[in-house]
């Protein structure tokens, strides 16, 4: 991002930045361009997917088939819908930490109401319940009181995983109904997705739209790039961060409801530590973690990326705590690549607008 | 660097026969390019002790790039820089300080968190034994210099909360404490109410008996004329021309510039004045504003005067719902403004262009079409989807009505000029067909071409029966361009001139509480 420093914030921007260009009398044809601002991290993306792919492929002998795609979505769904918000949420420049323990109180939640006799459908609903207050918490103590993001959900990760703890101690609960935990085992009928996946593929959707297509999503790119201006420009600024922390803190309980019937197992520590994969998946999809920039489809290929590889090391029989030094790396390398990807994107904008300036 | 013959471009005038001294400073044929863009073909200038230099020029004459090259944050492509008819070659900033040149940037880069004496003596603190810094010292060191300087700065006061005034002249300070033989000033006055203007000149002329040489960059011509001996004045990255001050009027200088005559400074046509579009009655923000009930009327300019810091900018955000305020009602076309947000103004027929268009007025990052577009995207919806092209097309139609001039739509706002970034901040609200245009500094840091442009639009929205409420700390533009004056002091309205009996007299004398006939 352009931050000026005030070394050069002068009444004149320095000549690089200016684009003395003399005022064309036609509209300029602008299609295309869009597509090539959102070429360059995400083609790196699609080579690390297609990577994936291969890797898998020859180090492991059965990656490529139905039951495996399965497990893959079985492993990532959940995680994944939880990216979805926070995607949105590290667009407008804030970040949500508390995105896993929110999960794990909902599983709590879940198991400590069926086994006090509520009936399932009941239980689930209040789950919701609480994980849109949850999330709104978040939100409450990050708009109005002006607290750090940071901060406020690296203390809620603390609290949300402690009330879960105190509800369900160190007991385990299971015994769901059997038309529920089979989301755990069966795919969607006629195909290899499991539910957790073909909900994240449905919301992802959605979400592409939403970021990407309307007002509210460009008011959120706003917000992330300059906040000041957004509200100046009538955007609501708090509001709109308001309803992301509620979004979250509800997706996050579903993805919740999702893992204890996957697992066919509620447990306080349920999904412990997750929040480190959520926020890779973030980032390595191209959101920038000073806000404003970032797409759906590279969070997707995010998915496909981090699922797959945790995938083939599964199936290689590799270590968990491996796995976990390739999420650290990845992670650096989502930080650290696409600021050299901007880097060189900048300085060829830079040489085109000097071309045509000198045309 | 490398010497180059000077032959190319006009040769620098000799210097005129009251001064036989020979100049501190001389850089002759600079260049300097970035990538492809050539942004200095010929920086040429010399500077002599004891005379305020004024360098004049456009924005992107090349004025910036010279100032960066003098400063030694840029190495020239090539051309000579001779001190004290030396060749020099500054490796870096702090090069070009050891040499003597110090820069004065218009926003002051002083840390805020530390004193004014630590911000001077950053990293060559005066030390006691055990290498502990000798407070003392560097007080009594600081003292000193403000006493030269004439003016009266507590060293241990924090940078933070200071105004940009006092900021400036601790940066003037600093470059004395360095021993600084050239100063430089990058449009010091842009950010100045009237007085600290005087105070800044007076410290300028103080600077000029001590013997240093200032070079002194500002759009306004008027404090040239005041505080300058010599000028230059560049075009396209060029020298043009360089004259003493006393040979040289403003239709000249002008004439230079922009390599044409402008028309008359100020379009005024007079619109019919039409029904009230907003009344503020007594609004009160407690310790920054007080009582303050006026109207503005459908196609009037009313201009808001008084010195920085006497509340106008935080009368029109509280206006625009940026900031609370404690009482009073605002009504626009006869309704209250209930809820008090940008947005809620907004809806009503408000828009704010804000003094701080970097921050405040566009998202510098973003599209120049999807700035334009971002308060007019409820209109610009099918179904929930911006429709593109119609973003596209309301860009391009408001770029066409403004001159703007840009490259492409889809570049980022921060790739245009300051000038016409100010046309996209005002497309952004014209785009939205306000009834009110409250704007605040509308020709900060613009090139005198667009100024006129910016002033002529401003007058053509009165004639469409536009309310404009302007802010602005420039009188000639107050007086200029509005039909009644208000002028505000200490946070509360205490004149309302006529278009016929506003002048520079009676809007100061107001502004700085004289009464009407005793004397400024």
């Amino acid at each position: 991002m352009v931050r000026s420093s005030p070394v050069v914030s002068g009444s004149e921007t320095t000549p690089v930045e200016q684009a003395p260009v003399s005022a064309p009398a036609r509209v300029p044809q602008e299609r295309g361009l869009s597509w090539r601002m959102l070429g360059r991290w995400e083609v790196a993306l699609l080579g690390f997917v297609l990577g994936t792919v291969l890797f898998g492929i020859a180090e492991t002998p059965n990656f490529l088939t139905g039951t495996n795609f399965f497990d893959f979505g079985l492993n990532i769904g959940s995680i994944a819908i939880m990216a979805l918000p926070l995607t949105l949420i590290v667009m407008t420049g804030e970040i949500d930490l508390s995105v896993a323990s929110t999960l794990g109180l909902a599983s709590s939640l879940l198991g400590y109401l069926f086994a006090h006799g509520w009936p399932i459908v009941g239980a689930m609903a209040l789950v919701i319940v609480v994980g849109l207050a949850c999330g709104l918490f978040n939100g409450l103590l990050i708009t109005r009181l002006g607290l750090p993001s940071l901060a406020v959900t690296i203390g809620t990760l603390a609290l949300y995983r402690g009330i879960a703890l105190i509800i369900l101690g160190s007991n385990s609960v299971t015994g769901f109904p059997s038309s529920y935990t089979t989301i755990g085992t069966s795919p969607i009928p006629h195909t290899e997705l499991s539910w957790s996946l073909g909900i994240f593929i449905l919301m992802a959707i959605v979400y592409a739209i939403v970021l990407h297509a309307t007002p509210v999503g460009r008011a959120m790119h706003a917000i992330g790039l300059q906040q000041e201006a957004a509200f100046f420009s009538g955007i609501r600024v708090k509001r709109i961060k308001l309803v992301l922390y509620a979004l979250s803190g509800l997706l996050c309980s579903i993805a919740g409801i999702l893992w204890t019937f996957q697992y066919a197992t509620s447990r306080y520590d349920a999904g412990i530590g997750l929040e480190l994969t959520v926020v890779t998946i973030v980032l390595f999809g191209g959101v920038s973690i000073f806000g404003g920039r970032g797409t759906i489809v590279g969070v997707v290929m995010a998915v496909c990326v981090i699922g797959g590889i945790e995938s083939a090391l599964t199936l290689m029989n590799v270590a968990p705590q491996v796995q976990q030094i390739v999420t650290g790396c990845l992670l650096l390398i989502s930080v650290i690549l696409p600021n050299a990807a901007e880097g060189i994107g900048r300085i060829r904008a830079r040489s085109a607008i000097s071309r045509r300036a000198n045309e | 660097m490398t010497e180059t013959d000077g032959g190319r471009g006009p040769e620098v005038s000799a210097p005129a026969q009251c001064r036989s001294d020979a100049p501190v400073l001389v850089l002759r044929n600079a260049t300097k390019s970035f990538g492809a863009v050539r942004a200095l073909i010929d920086g040429s200038i010399e500077l002599y002790a004891g005379e305020a230099h004024a360098l004049l020029g456009e924005n992107g004459a090349g004025k910036s790039t010279m100032v960066k090259i003098l400063g030694g944050v840029h190495h020239p492509d090539s051309g000579v820089l001779l001190l004290d008819g030396e060749p020099i070659t500054l490796a870096g900033p702090s090069a070009a300080r050891i040499a003597g040149i110090a820069i004065i940037y218009q926003e002051p880069t002083l840390f805020p968190d530390l004193s004014v004496a630590e911000n001077i003596f950053m990293g060559r603190q005066p030390l006691r034994t055990g290498r502990r810094i000798d407070r003392k010292e560097m007080n009594e060191h600081v003292r000193e210099i403000c006493d030269r300087l004439g003016v009266k700065i507590d060293p241990d006061q924090a940078a933070r909360g200071m105004s940009v005034a006092d900021q400036q002249i601790v940066e003037i300070a600093k470059a004395l404490s360095f021993n600084a033989k050239v100063i430089v000033m990058d449009e010091p006055t842009a950010a100045l109410s009237a007085r600290e203007v005087e105070r800044l000149f007076d410290v300028v002329r103080t600077l000029r008996a001590s013997g240093a040489a200032v070079l002194f960059i500002s759009h306004r011509l008027e404090e040239v004329f005041e505080i300058c001996q010599r000028i230059t004045i560049m075009r396209d990255g060029a020298f043009v021309m360089s004259a003493p001050a006393d040979e040289m009027n403003v239709d000249a200088i002008i004439h230079s510039m922009v390599g044409r005559d402008l028309e008359t400074m100020f379009v005024k046509s007079g619109a019919t004045v039409g029904a009230e579009v907003l009344r503020v009655e007594r609004l009160t923000r407690e310790g920054v504003f007080t009582d303050i009930s006026f109207a503005v009327r459908a196609g009037e300019i009313v201009g808001l005067a008084g010195l920085v810091g006497a509340g106008r900018s935080e009368i029109a955000r509280a206006i625009f719902g940026i900031d609370d305020y404690d009482a009073g009602k605002v009504f626009l076309n006869g309704d209250e403004l209930q809820a008090r947000s940008p947005t809620a103004a907004i809806a009503a027929g408000v828009g704010l262009v804000p003094e701080d268009r970097r921050q405040q007025g566009l998202v510098m990052d973003m599209a120049i079409d999807q700035n334009v577009a971002l308060a007019s995207l409820s209109r610009l919806e099918r179904l929930g989807i911006i429709r593109r092209s119609a973003e596209q097309e309301l860009a391009a139609d408001w770029a066409v009505r403004l001159r703007l001039k840009y490259g492409r739509l889809k570049n980022p706002v921060a790739t245009l000029s300051g000038g016409n970034q100010q046309k996209a901040v005002l497309a952004k609200w014209l785009a939205r067909h306000p009834s009110l245009l409250i704007i605040d500094e509308p020709t900060r840091g613009i090139d005198v071409g667009t100024k006129a442009e910016v002033h002529r639009l401003l007058d053509e929205l009165a004639g469409q029966g536009v309310a404009v409420l302007m802010i602005s700390s420039e009188l000639p533009e107050v007086l200029g361009m509005a039909d009644r004056v208000l002028v505000l002091r200490e946070g509360r309205l205490v004149a309302e001139l006529d278009r016929a009996e506003a002048d520079e007299a009676s809007i100061m004398r107001a502004a700085t509480g004289q009464l009407a006939g005793t004397p400024l």
